[in-house]
């Protein structure tokens, strides 16, 4: 029989247990190392970067890579490498406001519709129903041309088509332990909705919510790479790897190195998140115990 | 079965409502009077006005948006600001081309995912299996335009092979649709990998092989079959979302489809024409889920709509 106790001392062993595991996979351990790296170099770009992102020379235009910018210069004679460090803190910042969005919006409104259900988990599931209706980048681009470019708008765009994935992790995940004993409880000794909301399904609900976070941090840097090179995104000179990937484009004859690098660096980020994610994903599954 | 289809086409008018909605709601949240906007700005104060009363904005909301739905029934999506020809005739004249892109990119995607994923799958733990999942992942994780803009330096500048942009023979094709291919072969080769996994596991499986069939037979006819199930979801669900990926291949290779069309309008604030490619690319979004789920019943004979 379940214990009728708080799951806490239980969830922070399962968390040791799921590291463990998550440890002795390779590929895993490459993607986390990708992804600290990656959050190290966002978090001290200045200390990093050789050069000023947004000094410009344009005797230096297009400059091939040397000492003193071992990426070589952009189109307006900027350091790519400094640019590139300095791009990494964008996508942080993106990738965190947009799942940000996506879970403080999405995981209420799943888990508000598993918990109420009938008429409220009908309309709520039509809505999310209707925003699925746009596959991938287009319901973002939709927003955007209601919005206006920006970085402001991109992160906002990109954050709410995350929105219908998070609400159905957190209604599938409600509807699982809504039903269990400590709910039950709960509700027995005379807790509100609001308090058996707060304190008991969304903490219990969180782990799938977490591992989705991290595959769909390389969703949210994908997207807004996407929207920067359609021209939809940062405003210039921000150093924006999708952005700088566009400008590179123009010159893609001439000189490979503007636009290679950076379309590099979404590559390497993103597939460290994948990596971090496949490899939790793995770890979380009993099934699939090592 | 008729009636499931029936049922599925019914739940689908609310959902093609809501849409509608969104693109309605489109204009009138854009900052600013959407006549003026709408008119582009080198309009005079008459052609705002028309259009003003063309938009019916001196209406009530309710109205104008019966008017909208009326219009849509009939086919009318009002005219591009850019260029003011029809929004349907501009709509028309670059369909052919994506769907020519999208299909390749499914064609391509299907096949080398299905059989990649099966070999994976049937040789668990070979050389083979690792390499060809951490190439899906890398897949996966490439961004469209990037991988599109490096198989262009390689295959059109430095080697010289294919063209690089437009669309005028079908040696242009090819580099944008393996592009566009690329992400979802990965998910369709991951997908049937880990399907065709669980299959080959089952015990009638091991009965057709103590049946003494051979081993060719037991994986193509017995286990492809069911390992398909879930495989045909994803690959329904891809070419929903080639829809999206186009936007991007279209841009980088130049050519001439809806996504280009889109990205245009966006730029350049054409709502006549925003709106009429997202009200077609949802609504053919909506129209292959359900060609999927009823793929879905026919490979799975167990799976009753009631």
């Amino acid at each position: 029989m379940e214990a009728v106790t708080s799951p806490t001392t239980k969830q922070w062993s399962q968390f040791r247990d799921v590291f463990r595991r998550l440890s002795k996979r390779k590929t895993a351990m490459l993607g986390l190392i990708i992804v600290i790296l990656f959050l190290l170099v966002g978090l001290f770009a200045p200390l990093l970067a050789p050069n000023d992102p947004l000094e410009h020379s344009l005797q230096h235009m297009l400059a091939k890579p040397s000492l003193d910018h071992p990426l070589g210069r952009d189109e307006l004679g900027r350091c790519i490498l400094s640019r590139i460090i300095y791009g990494a803190r964008i996508s942080l910042f993106i990738g965190l406001i947009v799942i940000s969005i996506g879970i403080l919006v999405g995981v209420p409104l799943g888990v508000i519709s598993a918990y109420y259900g009938g008429r409220t988990d009908f309309i709520i599931q039509r809505f999310i129903d209707t925003m699925l209706t746009f596959p991938g980048i287009l319901l973002a681009l939709i927003l955007i041309a209601m919005l206006g470019v920006g970085l402001q708008n991109v992160m906002i765009a990109v954050g709410i088509s995350t929105i219908p994935i998070y609400a159905r992790l957190a209604r599938s995940s409600v509807l699982s332990i809504k039903a269990r004993q400590y709910v039950e409880a709960a509700r027995s000794i005379g807790a509100s909705d609001t308090r058996i909301i707060t304190q008991h399904l969304v903490p219990n609900s969180l782990s799938p919510i977490i591992v989705q976070s991290t595959l769909h941090m390389a969703t949210a840097i994908l997207w807004a790479a996407g929207l920067g090179f359609l021209g939809l995104g940062v405003a210039p000179p921000t150093p924006e790897w999708g952005a700088m990937l566009n400008g590179g484009r123009l010159y893609i004859r001439v000189a490979y190195h503007v636009a290679t690098f950076p379309g590099m660096m979404i590559f390497i980020t993103v597939l460290g998140f994948n990596l971090l994610g496949d490899g939790l994903r793995d770890a979380l599954d009993p099934r699939l115990k090592i | 079965m008729g009636q499931y289809i029936v049922r599925r086409l019914l739940i689908m008018i609310p959902v093609l409502l809501g849409v509608s909605l969104i693109i309605f709601t489109m204009v009138r949240v854009i900052p600013g009077d959407p006549a003026i906007i709408m008119a582009g700005p080198h309009a005079d104060k008459e052609q705002v006005d028309r259009i003003r009363t063309q938009l019916g904005l001196d209406r009530s909301q309710v109205t104008q948006y019966l008017a909208f739905l009326g219009n849509l029934v009939q086919g009318d999506l009002g005219r591009s600001t850019r260029t003011g020809l029809p929004v349907t005739r501009e709509i028309m004249a670059r369909l052919p081309n994506t769907i020519i892109l999208a299909l390749s990119a499914i064609l391509i995607a299907s096949f080398v995912g299905m059989i990649t994923g099966v070999i994976a799958g049937v040789k668990q733990n070979s050389i083979f299996d690792h390499l060809s999942m951490m190439i899906a992942l890398f897949g996966l994780s490439m961004p469209v335009f990037w991988l599109g803009l490096m198989l262009m330096l390689l295959f059109s500048i430095q080697l010289g092979w294919l063209p690089a942009v437009g669309a005028e023979s079908p040696k242009h094709l090819v580099l944008p649709a393996i592009t566009l291919a690329a992400n979802s072969t990965a998910i369709i080769a991951r997908m049937t990998r880990s399907s065709m996994l669980e299959v080959i596991r089952l015990d009638y499986i091991r009965t057709a092989r103590a049946k003494g069939l051979t081993e060719k037979l037991v994986i193509w006819r017995h286990a492809l079959k069911n390992a398909l199930i879930p495989v045909v979801t994803v690959i329904g669900l891809q070419t929903g979302s080639l829809l999206g990926g186009a936007v991007l291949t279209e841009i980088v290779f130049a050519w001439p489809g809806i996504g280009r069309l889109l990205v245009e309008a966006i730029l350049a604030r054409d709502y006549p024409v925003v709106q009429g490619v997202v009200l077609l690319v949802a609504s053919m979004f909506i129209i292959i889920n359900l060609i999927v789920d009823i793929l879905y019943s026919y490979l799975d004979p167990r799976i009753r709509y009631t």
